[in-house]
């Protein structure tokens, strides 16, 4: 991770003078010391409500209310249980996400597009542009990489190649738009990424409604599965996507630190008027930033389209889409950062498939757990902003009238 | 009433903006507080102000320890404040803006606008302050907006009136209104803090002076010290306050502009048919009090704005349809007027916003790659010649002094071959030692043949760089002049006073 900035109100002298006018969207990535507290915390409330729902607790505390004379008996009764459900819950999760090689398989399964379409979703923060846009984009890149994947006969690695490049294509361009739009009219990328989910939805149902999508012989809404010759390759169990998506994390770093236009996004995503004044062109990277995004979110799908699950439906994007946005908060919008919060959610995700078979805990759980850390992760920082608004208010508390003169 | 400061300590983490300050300000007196940039004087008079809580020290009111928990305690108190940034509603009136926060209304929330009006016109009779209570903000001159200000802390009984540097945005003539104010404040009673770093002002109004530097009080002063004894005391060491230079070799015309127009987004025309001649080895210094254009001309010189109508001509040229980048490309050298809002990227090294503008040359980049050893390799070179006072060269550049902030955009500007430089307020919120270091660097700049075009709302600036002075009111160069004009002149032409039959036109003032 990079190296964090110190923080500036802390050494700037005269707040005349001060620092980041708050337009940098990364002032609100919360601290490694706030993430590691929220994951702690999720897990603990997480634990609370395992503990509460089990059935030999309830049976405790209902004795514990029906004898208060028995207190300390059923009281102790109550942690008992509640300590070895949460362990029963929490050992299988563990178990399930790293405990075994096919755990640990589906964990990195699990991990390597949510780091991808992280990816995009961190790069575009960069940039100073809130990405929602990863599921519509993944939707479209599915799309393309399917048709090409199901359609045509190439021979193996030419085949994969022609799919994932199909893929990232689509994701690409969907991306692209977000930034010509917002480049050329001034289009909030918030709304027109959120927008282009819905369409991007719609287009994959009405592709997949036309006989050259649609499986022979099903009723569904499913395609055709994807050629062997499309599907990624496996070594020791595990698809290539796994280390492609590293590849892509080294290659997200480089662009970001190394490169010139990196140093344009970072520049423009802090501060635009200077990035201006300086000659960058603020569209150029827009929509250079967003294609990119695009692009990255459709790495992302080919590792579940071309790797796991073989055919187009409309939930083939599933929820990756929405945590990639919580993936990339977490990871402080660094490359690094989103690899390992990556990781996290896919041990997550395949831990709470173990914890569901082997404690009967059900999966829903760990959906709890990830949306309270992304809670908690979120409070600080709220409770930090709230602090600062309070502080600011006051003396700023009329508008300010602009120094006039010439406008007379 | 009688303010005493006593031991007053503010510390943010590790640094301590004030350490032990100690200050008696007097019923009816103007105190001076002279100090550079990041001094500690606005850390100081927040906490005044209740906008700060102290580390440590006490605050007396007429020998009574006070503790504020926000501005309103010091208002109630009898504490105000003109801030350097005018805190008004611009779309309210005078009246309306005084009685903001206190309103008196009728039953049922009705505001009492009878009442309100009658105060300004009760107070403004009494101060010798001339406003018009039913005028709307917007429509008035900076000058009595800041009257308005005033205004609206003696309404709430302030008998203690910090201005924090007041005549930045005045023409020359305002200022003079706003010391006959201030002595009609002190005469009734009122003290006044009088917070400036130019010491003209100082040895004009003031009736004890003292010098804060590093959040220390260095000493204090009688207004008879001299000048140069007053920037030492502010600086630490001995400044020259005279830029040295040569009779100007003035070359060829380098720059020429014909017919600038430009209108706002609003459809204000803030620049009205400007023609001018920028010519090699020359300083032409643009005066102006701020807002009259010429933050939108040299906008407009860069490629930021695009002029609606005129030809900008660089060595011949035509480079009006230009954008920034090409601008800078072909030998425009451009320091912005505010710093913080497009000279650098606050959260940026050092090393990056050295090159912000210059990492796509070959120098610093190969193909799509940036060559991060060139990059700081020039990191180290600008550091030392351009004496930035940073830890390294890896420190965000919002962490540096205001005067160092500065020298980073002065360097990276001056840092390649250069046709013309534009530099807009070169100095504004810059150390006196700082200012010295950046004029010398302009000068050299123009001795190496470079034209030179400096906007300056400040007159000692203008005096110190010109060898020839334009001079901007409301969207137009009224008059061309030489850089021996007598001060009052200058002011008169700032203010929008037609000259005597120097410029061609009589529609000048409008």
């Amino acid at each position: 991770m990079t190296a964090m900035s110190p923080a500036p109100e802390a050494i700037t002298p005269d707040p005349e003078e001060g620092p980041a006018k708050g337009r940098d969207l990364r002032s609100w990535l919360p601290t490694v010391r706030d993430t590691l507290v929220a994951i702690l915390l999720a897990l603990a409330v997480g634990a609370f409500l395992i503990a509460i729902s089990d059935d030999e607790v309830i049976e405790a505390l209902d004795n514990l209310f029906s004898y208060p004379g028995s207190f300390f008996i059923y009281a102790g009764d109550v942690v008992r249980h509640s300590a070895g459900a949460v362990w029963d819950a929490y050992s299988a999760l563990v178990r399930g996400a790293v405990g075994s090689g096919s755990a640990l398989q589906r964990t990195l399964e699990r991990s390597a597009p949510l780091i991808c379409a992280g990816l995009g979703v961190t790069i575009a923060f960069r940039a100073g542009l809130f990405n929602i846009g990863a599921t519509g984009q993944m939707l479209v890149g599915a799309l393309a990489a399917g048709y090409v994947g199901f359609t045509y006969d190439l021979p193996p690695g030419i085949h994969l190649l022609a799919a994932i490049g199909a893929g990232v294509l689509a994701s690409a361009v969907w991306g692209g738009i977000v930034g010509v739009l917002k480049a050329q009219t001034g289009a909030h990328e918030v709304i027109t990424t959120i927008m282009l989910n819905q369409i991007g939805r719609f287009t994959v149902l009405y592709f997949l409604a036309k006989e050259s999508f649609q499986r022979e012989g099903s009723d569904n809404l499913l395609s055709p599965p994807v050629a062997d010759s499309a599907t990624y390759p496996t070594i020791a169990g595990l698809h290539i996507g796994i280390p492609l998506a590293l590849v892509a994390a080294l290659g997200v770093w480089w662009l970001l630190e190394r490169s010139k236009l990196g140093f344009e996004m970072r520049a423009v995503g802090a501060n635009p008027e200077a990035s201006r004044t300086a000659g960058m062109s603020i569209a150029k990277v827009y929509i250079a930033t967003m294609a990119i995004a695009g692009l990255l979110s459709g790495l992302a799908i080919t590792m579940t389209l071309l790797g796991l699950q073989q055919s187009v439906t409309d939930q083939v994007v599933g929820s990756v889409g929405f945590d990639a946005i919580t993936v990339a908060l977490l990871g402080r919008a660094t490359p690094l950062g989103t690899v390992l919060a990556g990781l996290l959610f896919g041990a997550l995700s395949a831990g709470g498939l173990g914890m569901q078979t082997s404690a009967g805990v059900p999966p829903e759980l760990i959906q709890v757990v990830q949306a309270l850390i992304v809670l908690f992760v979120a409070a600080p920082a709220l409770i930090r902003g709230l602090g600062r608004i309070k502080r600011r208010k006051k003396p700023a508390a009329p508008a300010v009238a602009e120094p006039k003169g010439a406008t007379a | 009433m009688r303010l005493e400061i006593k031991g007053l300590t503010k510390k943010f983490g590790s640094f301590t903006a004030n350490d032990g300050i100690d200050l008696v300000i007097e019923p009816g007196e103007i105190h001076c507080l002279l100090g550079e940039n990041g001094a500690g004087k606005s850390t100081l008079m927040n906490m005044l102000y209740g906008l700060l809580t102290p580390t440590s020290g006490e605050i007396l009111l007429d020998g009574k320890p006070v503790s504020f928990g926000g501005p309103g305690d010091a208002l109630a108190a009898g504490i105000g404040m003109v801030h350097q940034h005018f805190m008004l509603v611009p779309v309210f009136t005078v009246a309306e803006n005084v009685m903001l926060g206190h309103e008196q209304t009728y039953g049922g929330g009705v505001l009492n606008r009878r009442a309100a009006r009658k105060q300004v016109r009760e107070l403004s009779d009494r101060y010798g302050l001339k406003v018009d209570p039913d005028a709307y903000v917007e429509d008035i001159p900076v000058g009595v907006q800041q009257r308005v200000e005033i205004l609206k802390a003696l309404a709430s009984h302030a008998q203690v009136l910090i201005l924090d540097e007041p005549t930045a945005v005045l023409t020359p003539q305002e200022i003079d209104e706003l010391m006959g104010i201030m002595r009609e404040l002190k005469a009734q009673g009122t003290s006044i803090i009088f917070i400036t770093h130019k010491l003209r002002e100082v040895k004009a109004i003031g009736d004890k002076i003292s010098v804060i530097r590093r959040g220390k009080v260095v000493g204090t002063a009688e207004p008879s010290a001299s000048e140069a004894e007053l920037a030492e005391m502010m600086v630490g060491r001995s400044v020259s306050l005279v830029v040295s230079k040569d009779h100007a070799e003035v070359g060829a015309p380098v720059l020429k502009a014909e017919g600038i127009t430009v209108i706002d987004p609003r459809g204000h025309v803030v620049v009205k048919d400007v023609s001018f001649e920028a010519r090699g080895g020359e300083i032409l210094g643009i005066a102006g009090v701020q807002g009259n254009g010429q933050t939108e001309l040299i906008k407009s010189l860069l490629g930021l704005i695009k002029p609606d109508a005129g030809r900008i001509e660089l060595a011949g040229r035509d480079i009006s349809k230009h954008g920034p980048r090409q601008s800078l490309e072909e030998g425009i050298g451009y320091v912005p007027e505010d710093r913080s809002h497009d000279g650098y990227v606050g959260s940026f090294s050092v090393r990056e916003n050295l090159v912000l503008d210059l990492y796509r040359s070959d120098e610093f980049s190969r193909g799509p790659a940036l060559r991060l050893d060139a990059i700081s390799a020039n990191a180290k070179a600008r550091i030392e010649e351009f004496d930035i006072r940073t830890e390294n060269a890896e420190t965000p550049v919002a962490a540096l002094s205001g005067g160092n902030q500065q020298k980073v955009v002065v360097a990276r500007e001056f840092s390649r071959p250069l046709k013309v430089l534009i530099a807009s307020q070169p100095t504004r919120g810059v150390d006196v030692g700082s200012i010295e270091f950046i004029h010398k660097r302009i000068v050299a700049e123009r001795d190496r043949g470079t034209a030179v075009i400096i906007v300056s709302t400040e007159l000692e600036e203008i005096y110190a760089l010109a060898d020839r002075i334009a001079v901007m009111y409301d969207g137009r160069i009224v008059a061309t002049v030489p850089p021996d004009i007598p001060r009052a002149d200058l002011g008169l032409l700032m203010a929008g006073a037609t000259p005597g039959g120097s410029t061609d036109g009589s529609e000048v003032a409008s």
